[in-house]
């Protein structure tokens, strides 16, 4: 154990204990391990809201919940699984991971690392609490349009303020992991030695820092026109509701790279190790997330093509958006290289990842048949667009989280995750997320408008069988935690240092499970 | 048939020629315009190509995932880098682009040509109905209300649901076959989206802007369509349902909506006894008040205060009117005074007035309405 320096073997917490450990934290292990429960709390909190949003669409008629109800709960499903759930799951990833790869003590800015978790909780708590305000929580669907979101009543405000904080954590985290990966990897770690999660992580850092102020902006604009008498948005008043449009999504779609990039990186750092073969072209791997994370924000206006854009504009907007296949594609042919010749196995993690290019990739393929303009202006606002998008969020995003839970969960806790329960989580995962999802194209393209609590007579098969995959998904997601709570608390196979046979990495060298500190002594990378 | 019937019939369809896809609840409802027919094809095209893309990448994954595994015995190559191959599959990936974008770009040009239309339809968005105004061509003046037709009890699950659930109107828009009608969208309130899947249209309605599209249907029928953009509550209730009919049967159309607004104004001008006022009224409120204010009058406080009991409803009939007509900015009481007719709104402002634990005893008439406009 090379890396081990002596302190390491006396490894004591010396600060507060109890709960006060938790508060007052600066280590980037215990930070990271907050921001991935804080995460999994919300999914299961935003997955409760899929289901009551199933259980009404399972047959045609109201039956379960109110309109104005069932619209809070798609407004709330979507704020809380991207903000509360799918950003900090990878912030956490990238605080537990990062000082790891590049060989660092900790995150650069300890304290604010603190701070940047501990805002989450509060503004959780606005956003789920504005349900139970009068008039309840704001129903005017995640993108928070006006002027319907300016007739909304006090939760609309709640979550304004939800959004800013939880913009100010994401920046400073952001901050954070940009200053720590350009200034704290290990002597002899270049830009290109880097791990490519590392990479990923960097360029995303960017993203984040270039769109969180916007999309602050954008909802500041929205309390003033709802406040303080000013016409932002409000034609009558000299202001425009589509531009309300522009700046969200000037913020959104890049948010969506945010949201995928450090997936990619993910996926980048498994592929090879149970491929037992170098990444195929590292180099090309760099240039194509550089690429996807420029491209992003000029192709913000493809999410507003029905709003009628004038000709060139569609044009525009429609090229820009088909170019992003290319760096995509580019990504998926170098897994697929990677794997090829290699000497593979599939273990959990590995399972994951495989199972992220092939279903992530068919999300990839409907977003190019989104990005034809003629075509996205009959499928936009369709069952169509909730199947793709979900298809990249659950099927990518979230099948990559998994993926590097699985692979890191031995680093974290000392303990290899339990393979049976593992792979019974990701084959339910894969077959009832196909369920719910698959049959949402048909749905969008034969005519099902989205974000409707009732639906005509011809889309009912197709909705029961979504609902009930969406139960089976649902509850697959409960297998996750009898695995990690299982290795937390110490049961299954003792994890070496190099848990896995063939990985590579600075993260790797030091004992399973990661010392309180480490690489207090930077390691040198030849 | 069942669920499973049903699939088990269709699912061969699925890999069937495209002329079976045209029938299928798996694609787009078949094209009626040609604008329709330029998307129809495109999809197709996308699919195919998506198709081909499919089966060689996870073609190659899968030999991958099958032959080299350690199980197999497969022993690791140590290749990682090859410039020549990084190249080649960037460049093919972006011909294949310009593939695809040569015949989108024609479909978006033609979309776009709202030029030399036959006659232009104006649709406002309202919550949650649409407003149709003609005004160019055959049929100029004709204006309606288009709400909802679907009874509250068979969405409430009381009745069995009938064949258009959802998807009928009380009245609906009507176009001659084979001309180019051009739709200006815009709306009241919120931004809506007015679209009709077979005739290959859907543009947002925005409050305060016009934009506008066209369709030339080339095949008479019923077309139906849904407001697509989230507005609210009724958001799912507010369908569109287009008839395409003979150039004979629009003009009979357009001469018994003309017979129509004459009657209506004799309505405005004439006193209304109370039976009729508040048979009118009662099936009014059930149109265009229940959504919000509830078949009880209690509403859903506090966005949608109730009228059972309110002082509004039971106090002095000006002020009363004033709310109706000219809405209550900031809230989401609509201005109903460019939607319903004086009568119309006199008859339910009565029925309030009488309905549930509401006793005001008195009597609405068209001439206080029209006297609430000029306020």
């Amino acid at each position: 154990m090379a890396a081990v320096t002596p302190d390491q073997l006396h490894d004591h917490h010396h600060g507060p204990t109890g709960l006060m450990r938790w508060i007052t934290t600066t280590n980037h292990k215990d930070i990271g391990t907050m921001y991935m429960i804080f995460s999994f709390v919300m999914f299961l909190a935003g997955g409760v809201m899929a289901l009551m949003i199933r259980a009404e669409l399972f047959q045609p008629g109201l039956q379960v919940v109110e309109p104005e109800f069932f619209n809070q709960l798609t407004t709330l499903h979507g704020l809380v699984m991207v903000f509360g759930a799918i950003m900090p799951a990878f912030v956490g990833f990238a605080n537990w991971q990062i000082p790891l790869m590049i060989g660092a003590s900790d995150m650069a800015f300890a304290r604010m690392n603190n701070w940047s978790f501990w805002l989450l909780p509060p503004a959780a708590i606005l956003l789920v609490s504005s349900f139970f305000v009068p008039g309840g929580a704001t129903a005017a669907g995640w993108t928070l349009y006006p002027p319907l979101s300016i007739q909304m009543g006090m939760g609309m405000d709640m979550a304004i303020f939800a959004v800013h904080i939880m913009g100010i954590s994401s920046i400073m985290g952001a901050i954070n992991i940009v200053v720590t990966v350009l200034n704290m990897r290990a002597p002899g770690m270049t830009m290109m030695k880097m791990p490519l999660f590392c990479w990923t992580w960097l360029i995303t850092a960017y993203l984040l820092i270039a769109v969180m102020p916007v999309l602050a902006g954008a909802v500041t604009m929205l309390l003033t026109d709802r406040h303080f008498g000013t016409s932002f948005f409000n034609a009558a008043g000299g202001g425009d509701p589509i531009l309300y449009q522009h700046i969200f999504w000037f913020f959104g779609h890049p948010e969506v790279y945010i949201m995928i990039l450090p997936a990619f990186g993910i996926v980048s750092q498994i592929i090879p190790t149970f491929a037992r073969k170098p990444l195929f072209g590292y180099a090309s791997m760099v240039y194509a997330t550089s690429s996807i994370a420029i491209l992003s924000f000029i192709v913000w206006a493809h999410h507003m093509f029905s709003t009628g854009m004038p000709v060139a504009g569609q044009l525009f907007f429609m090229y820009a958006t088909m170019l992003i296949a290319v760096p995509t594609g580019v990504k998926v042919f170098n897994w697929v290289a990677t794997m090829w010749r290699g000497s593979m196995t599939f273990e959990t993690p590995m399972l994951w990842a495989t199972g992220f290019i092939f279903v992530f990739t068919m999300g990839g393929f409907t977003g190019l048949i989104c990005a034809i303009a003629p075509i996205d202006i009959q499928i936009h606002d369709t069952y169509y667009i909730v199947a793709h998008f979900h298809y990249v969020l659950v099927a990518g995003s979230l099948f990559a989280l998994y993926a590097g839970a699985y692979y890191w969960l031995p680093k974290w806790t000392g303990r290899m995750p339990d393979e049976r329960i593992g792979k019974l989580h990701f084959w339910s995962s894969l077959i009832f997320f196909n369920i719910t999802f698959f049959p949402m194209h048909f749905l969008g393209l034969a005519g099902m408008q989205r974000r409707v609590p009732d639906y005509a007579l011809q889309f009912a098969d197709f909705n029961q069988m979504a609902t009930v995959g969406a139960i089976g998904f649902g509850l697959s997601q409960l297998i996750f935690l009898v695995v990690v709570i299982k290795a937390a608390r110490g049961g299954g196979e003792k994890a070496s240092a190099r848990a896995w046979e063939s990985a590579e990495g600075l993260e790797w060298t030091v004992p399973s499970p990661a010392p309180h500190h480490t690489f207090e002594v930077a390691p040198v990378v030849k | 048939m069942s669920v499973s019937g049903r699939l088990a019939v269709s699912a061969p369809l699925l890999l069937a020629a495209q002329g079976v896809l045209a029938q299928s609840r798996y694609n787009f409802q078949p094209p009626v315009t040609s604008v329709a027919e330029q998307i129809y094809g495109l999809h197709t095209l996308m699919l195919i190509i998506c198709l081909v893309i499919f089966i060689v990448v996870f073609g190659a994954m899968f030999w991958s995932i099958l032959k080299h595994r350690k199980s197999r015995g497969a022993v690791a190559a140590n290749f990682h880098e090859n410039t020549t191959v990084e190249v080649v599959w960037t460049i093919i990936p972006f011909l294949i682009l310009i593939g695809m974008a040569w015949p989108a770009t024609k479909a978006v040009i033609n979309m776009k040509d709202t030029s030399e239309p036959d006659i232009t339809i104006k649709a406002t968005g309202y919550q949650w109905k649409w407003g149709y105004d003609y005004l160019q061509g055959e049929g100029e003046g004709i204006r309606f209300m288009s709400s909802l037709a679907t009874p509250r009890e068979q969405i409430e699950g009381r009745a069995a649901k009938g064949e258009h659930y959802l998807l009928e109107v009380d009245n609906p828009v009507v176009v001659p076959v084979g001309k180019k009608i051009r739709v200006l969208t815009t709306a009241n309130d919120v931004i809506h989206a007015w679209w009709v899947p077979a005739l290959g249209v859907k543009q947002d309605s925005i409050p305060g802007f016009i934009r506008d599209t066209w369709f030339r249907a080339e095949t008479e029928g019923v077309y139906r369509g849904v407001c697509a953009e989230l507005c609210g509550r009724d958001h799912g209730f507010m369908p569109i349902e287009v008839h395409v009919v003979s150039q004979e049967a629009y003009s009979d159309w357009v001469a018994t909506q003309v017979a129509m607004r004459a009657a209506a104004a004799e309505d405005d001008a004439r006193e209304w006894t109370p039976d009729e006022l508040a048979e009118r009224g009662g099936s009014l409120y059930a149109t265009h008040c229940v959504a919000c204010h509830q078949p009880d009058g209690k509403g859903i406080p506090p966005a949608f205060p109730a009228l059972d009991g309110s002082p509004v409803a039971t106090g002095d009939v000006a002020e009363m009117l004033k709310v109706i007509v000219h809405g209550r900015p900031g809230t989401a009481m609509a201005a109903f005074g460019a939607q319903l007719s004086d009568a119309e709104i006199a008859a339910v402002a009565t029925w309030v007035r009488g309905a549930w634990s509401n006793e005001a005893g008195d009597m609405v008439q068209p001439a206080d309405v029209a006297a609430a406009r000029d306020q």
